[in-house]
């Protein structure tokens, strides 16, 4: 056994790093934040030249073929720099359903722009409130058309193509819903950008209105990928999650030292040094709930439903509880918009929601591990 | 990133199983299984008696405080082969709970302050369970301010005299040796003046005296010391150094009760299965399924921190104040889990005794024995003080005895 990272899995982490402290400041957040761009063009075209966008692409596709613990590295990174691109609905969604269930042709044409920061993906699957089940697709796909509305979608606005899930069937079972891939460019397909609590990522709704469609996988498995796809990217997101309360404690801590109240530092009173403790111990049991997932993941172990279910739930509540009591510990300036604060409390509170929530993924589980306990 | 065992983890964990199945003590398997959360009742055998014949079994077969020197009885093996010999030593391994605190924090204490004789006297038979050993630290006065303590050793020729009251001792009453920290010097400010000693606990003026606990159980003990010599060659460490040796006890202590810590998460998990309330199994309800997933996933994420820690170790980097948060997580875990266990069953929750519930009494146990997992071995708010301090590298609380001399502390007369 060894529960860790290689010396040069961390290598690149700390590239990446370095690499988002430069290109990626609070300061390029904020054009985003403020609205002045959608999202950080420089900065996804550097990621695309770092290797990154690829690094779990095989290099048959045009990626690093390095894998997917690699990508777990950079993902935490991403969460760390809160990187105002659209990195997890076309890496973690997109990419990882083609690689599921894309024919080679599909693969070949869609990896490859990908790796190179030439094409922006998505997953479409939510249909309005509510969480993940095949019950709450209504979009239909007949004869090649697709018709419905989708929202809320991820990075809908800029991205260049979707992997949609749609009803073909209805007996009322998971094989009613199948995959297609829509080139939201082309005829038939309503963009409207939608706001939301994390104004570093966009969202999106999309019309479709007969708009032609391909299928991706098997008719009728659309929801065995869906189920897969959404586990393999519980994990990459909860790196992301762990990454951003990583920041946010250092934030609190580091004011903590700074801060002089009642003529000591604010982090001398144990209501604060306790504080701080407690967010230490939840973003601990995260990280080392990540390290389980991340090797489930990348070792595609039978262990990987329950494994991602528990990093979700894990880095949740870690990066939740993190950027809430950041706040805390900087008092008034801490809910300033001058500080930074805010857009890890936005982030935290927006990532908890967007592969379903948490008491979805509670209830998965508690379900996956009555299975195994039967098992 | 490789959870799969090596070749040779592989062939060690081979091993091991086999020797257990030829060895074990089988006939108690079932027994133990079904105690938890560190409670060990056996119901027609003295579970210390059991404990050491199995101890001793194992020492034979080379299978004791499997991480010690081979010169001191025990393997010389690595930190993986320990947990590997955890895994499988099973429900085996609850019957090693009266050498824990010897094998966990006296012996590796001898170990690094030790002369080499004393090493080879007293290592093998504590490693072999033939002489327990226990921890004389805590005073009525002295709890998570330690250093303040108040027992006196003065040194009378070549020997030492101790006289004075411990508290909070567990396994003293069928101990062989004590670890024993006590003021040397009361006019030096309070770490300054202590001193670190071994001590036979049969010695004449040594008197234990069970403590009942707010559980209605006795495990932890008084004990009082009243003229007891100790020969000078039994102490660990210089004189004046006493708070430096208790520091590696005091690391190794977290080091040994992070490794086997009860959650109660299993046994929750169980018993909402098998609950039936009036809409059906306990675990089929939303509000059960969530606390379970929150509990489960603190659970899961202490097993693998433990396991990161275990990988550190062996890679030979020193695992540092972070095992701290395994306590701080499960004791008020523990707490939770019994609360709701018995919420979930309703009037009838407070009912106890192995009839009354599905669960053989053991939530409203944990109900009543949680308090203490919060409070031994560092308060929960100790805890969060280390982990402040150490990992996050906050200040220290102010300390307005820090340098004062021991005997000018104000006590208001206690």
């Amino acid at each position: 056994m060894n529960f860790d990272f290689s010396d040069e899995q961390k290598q690149m982490r700390d590239e990446a790093r370095k690499f988002l402290s430069e290109q990626c400041p609070p300061k390029a957040v904020r054009e985003v934040l403020d609205g002045k761009a959608p999202y950080d063009k420089s900065l996804w075209k550097g990621l695309a030249e770092m290797g990154f966008l690829g690094v779990a692409i095989p290099e048959q596709f045009g990626g690093a073929g390095a894998g997917h613990l690699e990508l777990c590295v950079i993902a935490e990174e991403m969460g760390r720099a809160l990187a105002p691109v659209p990195f997890s609905s076309t890496v973690y969604l997109a990419a990882e359903a083609i690689l599921i269930a894309g024919s080679d042709a599909q693969k070949q044409k869609w990896l490859p722009k990908i790796a190179s920061g030439d094409a922006i993906g998505t997953l479409a699957l939510f249909e309005g409130k509510g969480n993940p089940t095949p019950k709450a697709v209504k979009v239909t796909a007949n004869g090649g058309v697709l018709n419905g509305v989708k929202k809320p979608v991820p990075d809908g606005a800029i991205a260049d193509f979707a992997v949609v899930a749609a009803r073909t069937g209805s007996s009322g079972r998971e094989s009613d819903i199948s995959l297609f891939i829509v080139d939201l460019k082309a005829g038939g397909v309503e963009v409207k950008s939608l706001t939301n609590i994390d104004l570093t990522r966009g969202q999106a709704e999309i019309t479709f209105k007969d708009a032609k469609a391909e299928p991706l996988g098997a008719a009728g498995e659309g929801w065995s990928v869906i189920t897969q796809v959404l586990d393999r990217a519980a994990v990459l997101t909860a790196f992301e999650q762990v990454g951003g309360a990583d920041r946010a404690l250092e934030m609190g801590r580091d004011y903590a030292l700074d801060r002089i109240a009642f003529g000591r530092p604010i982090g001398s009173f144990q209501a604060v040094k306790h504080m701080l403790a407690d967010m230490y111990v939840s973003a601990t049991l995260a990280r080392s709930n990540c390290y389980y997932g991340a090797w489930a993941l990348s070792t595609n172990a039978g262990e990987l439903p329950e494994a991602a279910a528990a990093a979700r739930i894990s880095a949740t509540q870690a990066f939740q509880h993190c950027a809430k009591n950041n706040i805390q510990v900087h008092g008034g300036m801490g809910f300033t918009w001058e500080f930074d604060c805010h857009m890890y409390y936005r982030r935290a509170n927006a990532v908890a929601l967007g592969l379903g929530s948490l008491s979805y993924w509670e209830d998965a589980l508690i379900d996956r591990m009555r299975k195994k306990n039967a098992a | 990133m490789n959870f799969d065992d090596t070749p040779q983890e592989a062939e060690f964990r081979a091993i091991a199983r086999k020797w257990i199945a030829a060895n074990a003590p089988k006939e108690f398997e079932e027994e133990l299984s079904k105690s938890s959360l560190g409670r060990i009742r056996l119901a027609k055998h003295d579970m210390v008696e059991i404990g050491k014949a199995w101890q001793k079994k194992k020492a034979e077969g080379g299978w004791a405080c499997l991480h010690w020197p081979k010169e001191y009885g025990g393997r010389g093996a690595t930190p993986i082969e320990r947990v590997i010999w955890q895994q499988e030593e099973g429900v085996y391994g609850k019957l090693t709970q009266p050498f824990q605190i010897g094998e966990g924090m006296c012996g590796p204490t001898v170990m690094a302050w030790g002369s080499e004789e004393a090493k080879r006297r007293y290592l093998p038979k504590l490693a072999a369970g033939e002489e327990i050993w226990c921890q004389l630290f805590s005073e009525p006065s002295a709890g998570s301010d330690v250093a303040g303590l108040r027992t006196r050793a003065e040194k009378k020729g070549d020997n030492w005299v101790v006289n004075g009251q411990k508290i909070w001792t567990s396994g003293a009453h069928y101990s062989d040796y004590g670890l024993l920290i006590a003021r040397t010097d009361p006019n030096v400010p309070k770490h300054k003046g202590l001193t670190m000693f071994f001590l036979n606990m049969k010695s004449p003026g040594v008197e234990v005296r069970p403590i009942k606990q707010a559980n209605g159980m006795q495990e932890f003990n008084e004990v009082y010391f009243t003229d007891v010599v100790i020969p000078d060659s039994q102490r660990l460490g210089a004189v004046g150094e006493g708070w430096s040796v208790s520091l590696t006890t005091l690391m190794n202590e977290r080091m040994s009760i992070g490794a086997r810590l009860a959650t109660g998460v299993p046994e929750m998990f169980e018993f909402c299965s098998n609950l039936m309330l009036e809409d059906g199994l306990a675990i089929d309800d939303p509000a059960v399924r969530s606390k379970l997933a929150s509990w489960a996933v603190k659970a899961s994420g202490l097993k693998y921190t433990s396991y990161r820690a275990i990988s550190a170790l062996s890679k030979g980097e020193r695992p540092g104040p972070e095992n701290s948060i395994g306590k701080l997580v499960s004791g008020l875990m523990l707490q939770d889990i019994a609360t709701y266990a018995m919420d979930l069953e309703g009037a009838a929750g407070s009912l106890t005794g192995a009839d009354e519930e599905q669960a053989n009494g053991q939530f409203q146990q944990m109900l009543l024995s949680s308090p203490s997992m919060r409070i031994a071995g560092g308060t929960d708010e100790i805890l969060r003080n280390i982990i402040a301090e150490r990992v996050l590298g906050l200040p220290g609380d102010i300390r307005v005895d820090k340098d004062v001399p021991y005997n000018k502390i104000p006590t208001k007369g206690r």
